[in-house]
């Protein structure tokens, strides 16, 4: 079997709102989420500024008793996934229920909740921490939350694989959907890195920049940590028709690539070979993809290895390629940034607008790309690429179509 | 106390387990066989030895040990001539 699938839902909340219309007018605004950051206190790290979620207030979502057992990520993951199902106009039935797949993905799950354990324990001196921290902390709480809230008993997981783990969910989900082993699919990605601890290790990797994310830019410094999630609803695009439902686009390709070469230093042929196997897999010819939505991290290396891959696969039609980072607007949300791209990418399809690469001001010869400056491109393209490349070689490519 | 070249190269021995007898004043990172990640970890020992602060853009100019010895130096007079 093999289906066609439909998107027929998408939930976002990031620094550009707490919403999908917030985060889409941000977006196509060429508007940066990146602000001084207010979670953790930056006068003990390298680093100020980061892309926090302040529009999203977890009172207007949960009650007190529900947010006891929800960390950050999770919280993110159940709002993200509400608006992505109520979008859809879903009317549950046991039997959709039983055929319906929640895959997401988290890079580190409920970190805020281990580090406040930790935080009571080391600092406090405190002889015993928070009894819900094994369940606010697994990384698959997300997913169960969103499961529980909807009744949803078909196939259910969390992904984790760093910065491509929403990219894995969501393609597993459309390869569910596409062979029949799901009917619909719940799938995205949430993150929520800001506690002290977590931030150390960051600046501890010198990857993180001490101004903003300029993804592509000559002086770009390195990336800014992000939170949200994303999530999209999946269904089989005759059913989706059947039923009258709106369809947001098509996802139509997943390719997925290891480098096998070095735990943080990419290669060019490991995100090559997912970007063409993600066009293999959507039968597409390369020149009929009109945009990527980059992994553009605005790390020195990220991006010129980046713009390499892409001038490889697509060869002279690489001239005729919009390509954007939106990370310098919603920052690297790690493990939701695939997700938070999905929707940016989708929305891009059906709106016939490309979002920009913000905060761009110097080019450079070693990123040689339209990366579409600024300014977001009134441009309707048939198909689009959303690429994540992960620390520790892991490639995620996802490939989607405007609605047919 | 062991001068600071001395010490830099005792620190990268232990912390990239390497003979301290095959790393050279003028030994560079290449020679050595050291990627940006070894840079990372050598960068957080220094920092800790010398009880001082490597920005992060220093380190791609970083690329023997002749640099990080003159870095080291760098730092620790700055940091002395703030504390007066």
């Amino acid at each position: 079997m093999s289906r066609r699938v439909a998107i027929t839902g998408a939930g976002m909340v990031c620094a550009l709102g707490a919403n999908r219309k917030d985060c889409w007018s941000a977006l196509s605004r060429g508007e940066s989420g990146i602000r001084p950051m207010t979670i953790v206190d930056p006068a003990q790290l390298r680093f100020q500024n980061a892309a926090e979620a302040i529009a999203f207030h977890p009172g207007d979502h949960f009650d007190d008793k529900e947010l006891s057992l929800l960390d950050r990520f999770a919280q993110l993951a159940v709002a993200a996934a509400k608006e992505a199902i109520e979008d859809a106009g879903i009317e549950w039935t046991p039997a959709l229920q039983s055929r319906t797949a929640v895959i997401t993905g988290s890079c580190v799950g409920g970190q805020n909740t281990i580090d406040e354990g930790f935080v009571e324990l080391y600092r406090k001196n405190g002889a015993r921490v928070n009894p819900f921290t094994i369940p606010r902390t697994m990384a698959n709480s997300g997913a169960s939350h969103i499961c529980m809230r909807y009744g949803l008993t078909g196939p259910a997981w969390n992904v984790s694989t760093a910065c491509s783990s929403a990219n894995h969910a969501i393609g597993h989900a459309f390869w569910m959907v596409r062979h029949g082993l799901a009917d619909c699919a719940v799938t995205g990605g949430s993150e929520a890195p800001f506690n002290f601890g977590f931030l150390k290790a960051w600046e501890a990797m010198r990857v993180v920049a001490p101004d903003t994310c300029r993804p592509f830019d000559k002086d770009r410094k390195g990336l800014i940590l992000g939170e949200g999630a994303g999530m999209l609803v999946l269904e089989d695009m005759e059913a989706a028709r059947a039923r009258g439902a709106q369809i947001l686009g098509e996802i139509c390709g997943f390719g997925m690539t290891s480098d096998a070469h070095h735990i943080t230093q990419p290669t060019l042929e490991g995100p090559a070979s997912a970007m063409r196997a993600a066009l293999a897999d959507a039968g597409l010819a390369a020149d009929r993809i009109g945009y990527i939505n980059a992994h553009g991290t605005g790390t020195p290396t990220n991006d010129g290895t980046e713009t390499r891959a892409i001038r490889e696969v697509f060869g002279s039609h690489a001239a005729k390629l919009a390509v954007s980072s939106t990370k310098s607007m919603h920052g690297h949300a790690l493990g939701a940034a695939g997700a938070l791209e999905a929707v940016a990418t989708v929305l891009a399809l059906r709106n016939g607008l490309l979002p920009p690469t913000a905060n761009y001001v110097t080019p450079d010869p070693a990123c040689d790309l339209d990366i579409i400056p600024n300014q977001a491109r009134a441009l309707q393209v048939e198909a689009a690429l959303s690429n994540s490349f992960a620390f520790g070689g892991l490639n995620a490519v996802l490939a989607f179509r405007a609605a047919p | 106390m062991p001068d600071t070249t001395e010490r830099v190269i005792n620190l990268i021995a232990k912390t990239q387990h390497l003979d301290v007898a095959k790393i050279k004043p003028e030994s560079t990172f290449e020679e050595l066989g050291l990627d940006s990640l070894d840079g990372i970890q050598i960068a957080f020992a220094l920092e800790n030895e010398f009880d001082v602060n490597i920005p992060d853009d220093a380190l791609p100019s970083l690329k023997s040990i002749g640099d990080i010895v003159k870095g080291i130096e760098q730092l620790q007079a700055a940091k002395s001539a703030a504390a007066q």
